[in-house]
């Protein structure tokens, strides 16, 4: 719209214009033109910003090979398109996506919008993992015959008796375990699982006391899951004494079961 | 007091009584108070005969004196003449006239200093029988003049009048005492021993070993080699074979073998983690044992080889020591943990009719059947603590303890009866060590056999 007062001053300034000019002959000067129409210089319409990105994160920043990341964006503005680099592509304005890189690795989101692009970047470092323990070496801590020495204890009886009873049955069992670790260690080899008796009972009597022993012992490890094709059983009778005071401390010493490896 | 008095006698009566029950067992010994004395003065050699006599008369001594029929007469009291053969008696000189105008001197007993068989028949000697002779060597042979003299019958005292003939050494001089010994002995009912052998264990060696000796202790020999343990030997009746138990091969199995050559028989041992104390049938041709097969432990009888191999008991406990009847061969006796602590059973060949010997006090073990298979041997704690053995007789008939051979002198196990039916072997920590010693069945003349290393669980056979 014309402004009035604009018009009414340019009126003003073309007639004083023409009046300056001379006043030479009145030949009617020719009527002016119509001044030109006023070039009106519209405001460049307020140019919109670029996107704004709020929020480009990663957490966490430093990631083991193998693990997860998650990356968070917020992208505000005048935005037409987000995405973000590394094959994540085109994504909503705001969000978050979980990320497994192998390697480290710089994600780059890009807004754009009409105002421009404005690029935001988050780096996820990934570290290799410790290295595992190595593995466990085949060749184990001693031979059959050390480990049984110090792992599987001897057992022991009542007089004249072959069953496993009170105290005996937890020497059993914690032996069980030892022996099934030695049996996986090498796997050709067999235990022998030897009966002993105390020197009071005749010779003859005590070698099937010993084999009784021997077999009690046997059946015990059994039940607790030790394989029986790799126990042997072998009574001594009272033919290898540990000691040989007439003391029943010494008696009770041979009233055993007592593990050897076998050939 | 009336009372006292009269329980005195019931006392002593009583206790006569228990005595006289004691020694009722009828082995043959004659007791002492009623055996003929005997003087057995020591023989002598002529050249190199002389010196192979000290071992002669030690074992002629020995023969004699063990047979427990005799009253040995001590050599200490002996005349100093000696006769060497009947020709050196000379009939008694009558003692000279007391010399007249001295009735008080005392004129001395006359004597013919040995020459004279009333030497030897009247105090201190006071025998009932002279043995005497002489050796010599001859054509290369050891040769022994031997007699016996009646001297209650001096008209006519010869009883025994031979020659023995053996090799020039120390082997054929006992030889030739052993068959001297075995004839006089023979004529009182008395069986030589000479002979027989005793097989047992020894470790002398570093392990236990079969061995076999003499019955009086000499010429022990090794029978097995194995450097492992060996024991538990028995023998064949006739005394070609030997049976025992042995971890050479690992567990403990039987092995069979021959004694004369020494060779392995091969016995077949069936599947088990024990086969042991094996034992002849008196007919030699087979085995009886003791097994884990199936559970410890059960008695089999198998044949000679191990073939043929079924069990005689039931499985219920730990049966063993079993021992067939020599005289029937149709029942045994073992020794089983069946009623609780070791006792002593018998049954019958076929398992059937079993029944407990043993009155199950203490433990019993270690039965061993008498020749005549009327009465055993065994060893049995009662009366002291577990493992204090002693060594008793029972009559299996009846079950009736007949009398207790040893009283606690160390442990006393493993009897065995000598063919005779008289003797025993035993093992006995007596002395320390376990040795083997031999006595009569009454518990008398103990006499220790060995003494290197431990010796143990003696066997008396052929």
């Amino acid at each position: 719209m014309f402004d009035k007062r604009k018009l009414m001053a340019l009126c003003m300034a073309a007639s004083l214009a023409m009046f300056a000019a001379g006043c030479k002959k009145k030949t009617p000067p020719p009527p002016p033109p119509p001044p030109p129409a006023p070039t009106e210089t519209r405001p460049e319409p307020a140019k919109p910003a670029a996107p704004t990105v709020a929020q480009f994160s990663a957490e966490p920043t430093t990631i083991q090979r193998g693990q997860s990341a998650t990356i968070r964006w917020e992208v505000s503005g005048n935005v037409t398109s987000v995405s973000i680099d590394n094959a994540i592509g085109t994504v909503q304005n705001t969000g978050n996506r979980r990320v497994f890189p192998t390697d480290s690795t710089t994600y780059t989101l890009t807004a754009s919008g009409p105002g421009g692009s404005t690029t935001a970047s988050a780096t996820i470092t990934v570290t290799a993992p410790p290295p595992p323990p190595p593995p466990p070496t085949t060749k184990p801590a001693g031979t059959v015959e050390q480990r049984l020495n110090t792992e599987v204890q001897d057992v022991y009886f009542d007089y004249d008796k072959s069953d496993v009873g009170g105290e005996a049955r937890d020497v059993l069992t914690r032996d069980a375990g030892a022996i099934k670790s030695i049996l996986a260690d090498f796997p050709n080899a067999s235990i022998v699982v030897e009966g002993h008796c105390d020197e009071r009972g005749s010779a003859e009597y005590n070698l099937g006391l010993g084999d009784r022993r021997a077999n009690s012992a046997k059946e015990f490890l059994t039940q607790l899951g030790v394989p029986a094709d790799r126990l042997k059983t072998i009574s001594y009778g009272k033919e290898r004494p540990q000691c040989t005071e007439a003391t029943e401390a010494c008696w009770q010493k041979n009233r055993r079961a007592h593990f050897s490896p076998g050939q | 007091m009336k009372f006292p008095r009269l329980i005195f006698p019931a006392f002593a009566a009583g206790a006569m009584l228990l005595l006289a029950q004691q020694s009722t067992i009828d082995i043959g010994t004659i007791t002492k108070g009623e055996r003929p004395a005997i003087a057995l003065p020591d023989l002598r050699g002529s050249g190199e005969a002389q010196a192979f006599m000290g071992a002669f008369n030690q074992t002629l001594w020995a023969d004699i004196n063990g047979a427990g029929i005799f009253k040995m007469i001590p050599k200490t009291s002996y005349p100093t003449f000696v006769p060497q053969q009947p020709s050196d008696f000379q009939p008694p000189v009558a003692p000279a006239p007391a010399p007249r105008g001295r009735p008080n001197q005392m004129t001395a007993a006359p004597s013919g200093g040995g020459r004279w068989m009333q030497d030897w028949a009247t105090p201190p000697v006071s025998a009932n029988y002279l043995a005497f002779g002489y050796t010599a060597v001859q054509n290369g042979v050891l040769v022994l003049r031997g007699w016996l003299y009646d001297l209650r019958n001096p008209a006519s005292p010869q009883v025994i009048g031979k020659t023995y003939l053996g090799s020039v050494d120390e082997n054929g001089s006992r030889k030739v005492a052993h068959e001297f010994a075995a004839d006089i002995m023979a004529l009182f009912g008395g069986q030589s021993l000479a002979g027989t052998h005793i097989y047992f264990n020894s470790d002398r060696t570093g392990h236990k070993e079969i061995w076999m000796m003499d019955y009086d202790g000499k010429n022990q020999r090794q029978l097995t080699h194995f450097n492992s343990t060996s024991i538990e030997p028995a023998v064949s009746p006739d005394g070609s074979k030997v049976a025992f138990t042995s971890y050479v091969h690992g567990n403990p199995g039987i092995f069979v073998f021959s004694v004369d050559p020494v060779r392995d028989l091969r016995f077949y041992n069936q599947s088990a983690s024990v086969n042991s104390s094996p034992w002849f049938t008196p007919d030699g041709k087979q085995i009886v044992y003791s097994s884990s097969a199936g559970r410890c432990c059960r008695i089999f009888l198998s044949d000679l080889n191990g073939s043929g191999f079924r069990p005689i008991s039931s499985l219920s406990s730990i049966d063993t020591e079993p021992k067939v009847n020599p005289k029937t061969g149709s029942d045994l006796v073992f020794s089983s943990g069946r009623s609780g602590p070791e006792q002593v059973y018998r049954m019958n060949m076929d398992g059937a009719d079993l029944e407990r010997l043993t009155d199950g006090t203490g433990e019993a073990a270690n039965p061993a059947w008498h020749p005549d298979g009327q009465l055993i041997a065994f060893a049995w704690t009662r009366g002291f603590s577990a493992g204090a053995w002693n060594i008793f007789i029972m009559d299996v008939a009846s079950h009736r303890v007949m009398t207790q051979l040893t009283h606690g002198e160390g442990r006393n196990e493993h009897p065995s009866w000598a063919p005779d039916g008289k003797h025993l072997v035993f093992s006995s920590t007596r002395g320390g060590r376990s040795q083997i010693y031999s006595m009569l069945a009454d518990g008398h003349e103990v006499q220790q056999l060995t003494t290197v290393g431990h010796n143990e669980r003696p066997v008396w056979g052929k």
